[in-house]
């Protein structure tokens, strides 16, 4: 279990204060002049030693990505993106960042924009996160008041604005060329890629977008070295991070904890264990809705991490788990995502749009038993023929629960057809 | 230059290359909607899917760059079950109405269904329905058959340049539209008809008219502007059913403008197909022998100072050949085809033609236009210029009335002071010119019919000599007509010489009645009230102005009804077919002007067309030159003129864009633009009879 002197965010819970005097207290904007002086080759490196993953989902190793951008600015600025559009269902990790501790996201701004050249930070805001964009503003106005960012950025010598932009609350701008799309003020299509941000992002200028967590983890990695993080969990899986426990559990959290802790240990220590104890476990959707269910019998051993997770042909992802006990209706619940997809899905390209739409359809006669039984090879087929067909990752995240489903609890699927069918017979 | 395998075929390709264009270079077919060769990548059908060694997954080839030692494979299982998946998406929402789409028979969904489609359907969900989008008069819309490949949306945005297409809504809500129900104002609307792979856009004037399949296929020159862009009359027995554009990188690329393409139901109203004599002030049918004896007396009691010929816009060079050798047998010098009585400087060809060549426009940097609304007068050359300046940044100034030109300018001013703004140096528009690579002038007709044309043309050299517009190896000088029968008209001569008058002193005789006879041939944008002494002959098409005051008239073949010759203005020789046979009586131009010197016992020395052209590629070589463009030396424009420069500000020609000739005039789907689009009801028509 994470011991409290590992813990990267402190102020998790919001029980502290998040203003600047207070986060400086807690550590925030505490060295960081130290840190620049270091050099942008020093900060990437310790980035790469770390082994930190990003956080957004699709854990790409951060130190690397930040390498990618070019060395020397050349006519183009440099831009860093910090995609806040925190829309995952079960997912709320970024959120706590941004009400309770944005001086920590600002600082890893600073840092991680000097390591890859760029003046100017964006930081994407979810629309709906209208509290947290008022705290977020408010701390970067804090800190351009004590010349955190602006000129000469803690007397570092480095320039570096933060821009805060609030999104309209679409999903699909999350995905982070959706995300430069719309910041540049067009509707909210992920682009083709390549070219990838690192050479054409936003603006067409070299552009990297990292998560929330990621950026806000990075000054604390660099204080504390880059050994100290990866000491913590498995190896390629390292460091802390944080989980949000929502569904059928006794007290839904968001916790910070290490890499790669037993499911099971998770949802009993901080979540108060599942709604009517751990056999009233159905399944667990362990990294926000867009990776497959695990049901119970893999949730008893499982560790949370990218690769424990990938072993049993499911996700990390945002780390959103979604616990549900037996009184769920798996069915409805996993239609219910697909209704989401279909919704969110933003109609550039085929599979996608209409994929989703045939996906949630059949689903939603599924909840019914109202289907045949080869429409369920068939619905899985048509979740193959999006999946891996498609601009962005959504028509995967659409396809990837209904998979889950059908893979575990076919049975289940199978039961509901033949009894409506016995019904209407 | 990366070198490649495409299904085990090694092909080394340029740089840049996609690997869709890589796979079409090594002859292998990917099919593809929403890919267009002239329009941004979009990569959203996702119908061109291939697999990349190594890749995880199949990669889209129109957006994917080729890359040295890639292993490109289109004929895998994983391609063939991608590409299946795609198009069983496409149809899963497209209605089964092909046989009543219009599109039917050269739809790409239909095409490729036959190779990537299943016999039956999968989807047992409720078909989805949109709701149709009002484009204007010339779009029709069915938007459930829509496959959002958005290549309309892309050529609205990029290459006709107004945002007034776009798509609304998310996921299967989203939807193309044009916003607000407006129509578009594009006068390159109608490209989007040949853009859309399916039948959701589709031509309205055409709508239900005819199958691709039973369309005889010509191809011909258009007449609507002076481009000369290439097209193709699609007929069907003795009726155009549409026109299409036809491939030609040089000029209209595989564009065309909304006159060209829709006035074709001009041609089938107010046709003058038999010959009339004019009996006690009433227009009288008669035969062709009446009428030509009619002329021949007419003819031979005038004296050749007495006899006039003006040739119109819309005129092949063969006729106005023909005309000009008649009025020479007659001892004729009044004859012009400048009937806009426009200024033009013939020292040289190099002086009347659009010397930088509209390709060469990309290759230009700075551009000054004086006196001409582009967008009007020539919507594919203005294009061009938009292109230029996506392309490569290309700088605009206009002198002349203020006009969205659909890309950024700067406005120097309106009349002839701006040009001295540019002389000495007072406006900043002089230093990006000074300082440009290859700067370019674009002279319009709001310049050349001014009295004061000669005095501007001495300024026009003096910006060249200041600016540097012509070098050896660049001509940045060009004058804009907007007479298909222009430059045509000056190559052959069809101008007075010095001592004989031209279209204003002829229209002045005529109405003064020291002219005897006029020849009117296609001419119809004069305004004259003939006097009684003089008989006025109009050979023509259409029952218009020139028909109005006319005592003989000779009905004679619109443009889709002969073989013709036309030049473009940058001096290029064009050839169009016959597509369809003159109507009832109506003969073509040459044979009407053969048969009168015949009457007169003058016979031209040529009894047919192939005669014709062979005399005139006798006395104009460069008329043999088909297709090609000629290397026309410069010589200073050197006019001797006195005449004071008005401060007028420069006027455009054009008042309503779809209404500029005999044909659109008589069109009605150009009236239903003028109305929709343009919004000009009854004042415009009010005008034009007032004028006539």
């Amino acid at each position: 279990m994470l011991q409290d002197k590992d813990r990267i965010f402190q102020n998790l819970y919001g029980l502290h204060d998040w203003r600047i005097k207070a986060a400086q207290s807690r550590g925030a904007w505490v060295g960081t002049k130290d840190l620049i002086l270091k050099g942008r080759d020093w900060i990437i490196d310790e980035m790469k030693k770390s082994g930190l993953r990003g956080r957004g989902g699709a854990g790409f190793p951060t130190g690397m990505k930040w390498s990618f951008m070019p060395k020397t600015e050349g006519p183009k600025p440099h831009y860093l993106v910090v995609n806040a559009d925190e829309s995952e269902p079960g997912t709320c990790k970024d959120r706590d960042i941004l009400r309770h501790d944005p001086h920590l996201l600002l600082e890893g701004c600073l840092l991680a924009g000097f390591a890859m050249g760029a003046h100017t930070a964006y930081i994407y805001i979810r629309g709906e996160f209208y509290n947290e964009a008022s705290n977020v503003a408010q701390a970067i106005q804090e800190a351009y008041a004590n010349n955190m960012i602006g000129k000469n950025a803690c007397g570092s010598g480095w320039d570096f604005d933060i821009r805060l932009h609030r999104g309209a609350g679409a999903y699909i701008c999350g995905e982070e060329t959706a995300l430069l799309e719309s910041l540049e003020g067009n509707k909210g299509q992920p682009r083709m890629k390549p070219p990838f941000p690192a050479g054409v992002g936003l603006y067409g200028c070299p552009t990297t977008i990292n998560n929330v967590e990621t950026i806000a983890s990075a000054p604390d990695i660099l204080k504390r070295g880059g050994a100290w993080f990866s000491s913590m969990g498995r190896p390629n899986n390292v460091g802390t991070k944080l989980f949000c426990i929502s569904g059928h559990v006794n007290k839904p959290c968001n916790v910070e904890e290490e890499m790669g802790i037993p499911l099971k240990e998770l949802i009993e220590k901080h979540a108060g264990g599942v709604r009517g104890g751990w056999d009233n476990l159905l399944a667990i959707i362990p990294g926000g809705s867009s990776v497959p269910l695990i049901p119970k019998s893999i949730c008893d051993t499982v560790l949370m991490d990218f690769d424990a997770l990938r072993e049993v042909k499911s996700g990390l992802g945002t780390a959103g788990v979604i616990v549900m006990d037996k009184s769920t209706d798996l069915i409805k619940a996993i239609a219910r995502l697909s209704k989401f997809y279909k919704h969110e899905s933003c109609g550039q390209c085929t599979p996608c749009r209409e994929g989703t739409g045939w996906m949630w359809r059949v689903m939603e006669r599924m909840v019914k038993g109202n289907a045949r039984l080869e429409e369920i090879d068939e619905l899985l087929e048509v979740t193959t023929q999006v999946e891996g067909h498609t601009i962005c990752a959504l028509g995967d995240a659409a396809a990837w629960p209904i998979q889950g489903l059908m893979r575990h609890f076919r049975y289940v699927v199978e039961d509901r057809i033949k009894n409506a069918g016995s019904k209407a017979a | 230059m990366p070198k490649l395998i495409i299904d085990g075929t090694e092909i080394e390709v340029q740089a840049g290359t996609t690997v869709f264009q890589a796979c079409q270079q090594a002859g292998v077919e990917v099919p593809h909607f929403c890919f267009h060769e002239r329009l941004a990548i979009a990569g959203n059908c996702r119908m061109c899917l291939v697999e990349l060694e190594k890749a995880p997954k199949p990669i889209a080839s129109c957006a994917y760059p080729t890359a040295d030692g890639m292993v490109i494979k289109t004929n895998t299982p994983m391609v063939e079950k991608a590409r299946k998946g795609v198009m069983e998406f496409l149809l899963i929402n497209h209605p089964l109405d092909c046989p009543i789409c219009d599109q039917g028979g050269e739809c790409d969904l239909q095409d490729e269904a036959m190779a990537y489609g299943k016999d039956r359907s999968r989807y047992e969900e409720n078909r989805r329905a949109v709701t149709d989008k009002y484009m204007g008069p010339l779009v029709k819309t069915t938007m459930t058959r829509c496959i959002h490949c958005t290549r309309c949306v892309r050529f609205i945005t990029d290459v006709a340049g107004v945002e007034e297409l776009g798509a609304t809504g998310r996921g299967e809500n989203m939807e193309i539209t044009t916003y607000v129900e407006k129509a578009l104002t594009s006068e390159l609307s109608g490209n989007i008809i040949d853009l859309c792979p399916v039948g959701a856009l589709t031509s309205k004037p055409y709508e239900f008219k005819a199958r691709s399949w039973e369309l005889k296929k010509t191809e011909s020159i258009d007449v609507f502007d002076a481009l000369g862009t290439n097209i193709c009359i699609n007929t069907r027995g003795p009726e155009v059913m549409r026109i299409l554009p036809r491939l030609n990188e040089d000029i209209n690329e595989e564009w065309m403008a909304d006159k060209a393409r829709f006035a074709y139901d001009g041609l089938k109203r107010q046709r003058l197909d038999r010959p009339y004599i004019r009996q006690n002030g009433k227009l009288k049918e008669c035969s062709w022998d009446a009428a030509l004896e009619f002329v021949a007396t007419k003819i031979e009691t005038a004296k050749p100072n007495e006899m006039a010929a003006i040739a119109g816009d819309l005129c092949d060079v063969e006729s106005m050949f023909a005309l000009k050798e008649l009025m020479q047998s007659l001892d004729v010098q009044n004859i012009d085809c400048r009937q806009d009585a426009a200024f033009i400087p013939l020292e040289t060809r190099a002086h009347y033609l659009f010397n930088t060549s509209i390709a060469g426009i990309e290759k230009a940097d700075v551009c000054l236009v004086i006196g001409a609304n582009l967008r009007w007068e020539a919507p594919l050359l203005n294009a061009r210029l938009r292109k230029t300046y996506l392309q490569s940044k290309l700088k605009v100034g206009m002198i002349g009335e203020e006009l969205d030109l659909t890309y950024p300018y700067s406005q120097i001013g309106t009349g002839p002071e701006a040009i001295d703004s540019l002389l000495n140096n007072t406006h900043p528009f002089a230093a990006l010119l000074k300082n440009a690579k290859n700067p370019m002038i674009i002279i319009g007709s709001a310049l050349m019919t001014r009295a004061d044309a000669p005095a501007l043309f001495q300024k026009i050299q003096q910006l060249i000599d200041t600016f540097g517009i012509i070098r050896d190896d660049w001509n940045g000088y060009n004058l804009l007509h907007k007479a298909a029968s222009r430059v045509g008209g000056l190559d052959i001569g069809f101008v007075p010489n010095k001592s004989a008058m031209n279209t204003e002193q002829i229209i002045e005789a005529a109405q003064k009645g020291s002219l005897k006879l006029l020849y009117l041939l296609g001419a119809d944008e004069i305004h004259l009230k003939p006097h009684q002494n003089c008989c006025v002959i109009y050979q023509g098409h259409h029952g218009d102005i020139g028909a109005q005051i006319a005592d003989v008239i000779l009905p004679g073949a619109a443009y889709s009804e002969k073989s013709g010759t036309y030049t473009n203005i940058e001096g290029r020789v064009q050839r169009s077919e016959m597509a369809l046979f003159p109507p009832h009586l109506a003969k073509e131009d040459w044979k009407i002007i053969r048969a009168i010197s015949g009457a007169i016992g003058k016979a031209l020395p040529y009894n047919s067309i192939e005669e014709l052209r062979y005399q005139l590629v006798e006395k104009y070589p460069h008329f043999g030159h088909i297709d090609q463009l000629g290397q026309d030396k410069w010589q200073k424009i050197d006019i001797a003129s006195s005449s004071k420069i008005s401060d007028k500000p420069f006027l455009n020609v054009i008042q309503n864009y779809y209404m500029t000739d005999v044909i659109s005039r008589a069109s009605l789907t150009m009236a239903k633009c003028t109305k929709d689009i343009l919004n000009i009801q009854e004042q415009h028509e009010n005008k034009r009879v007032a004028n006539a």
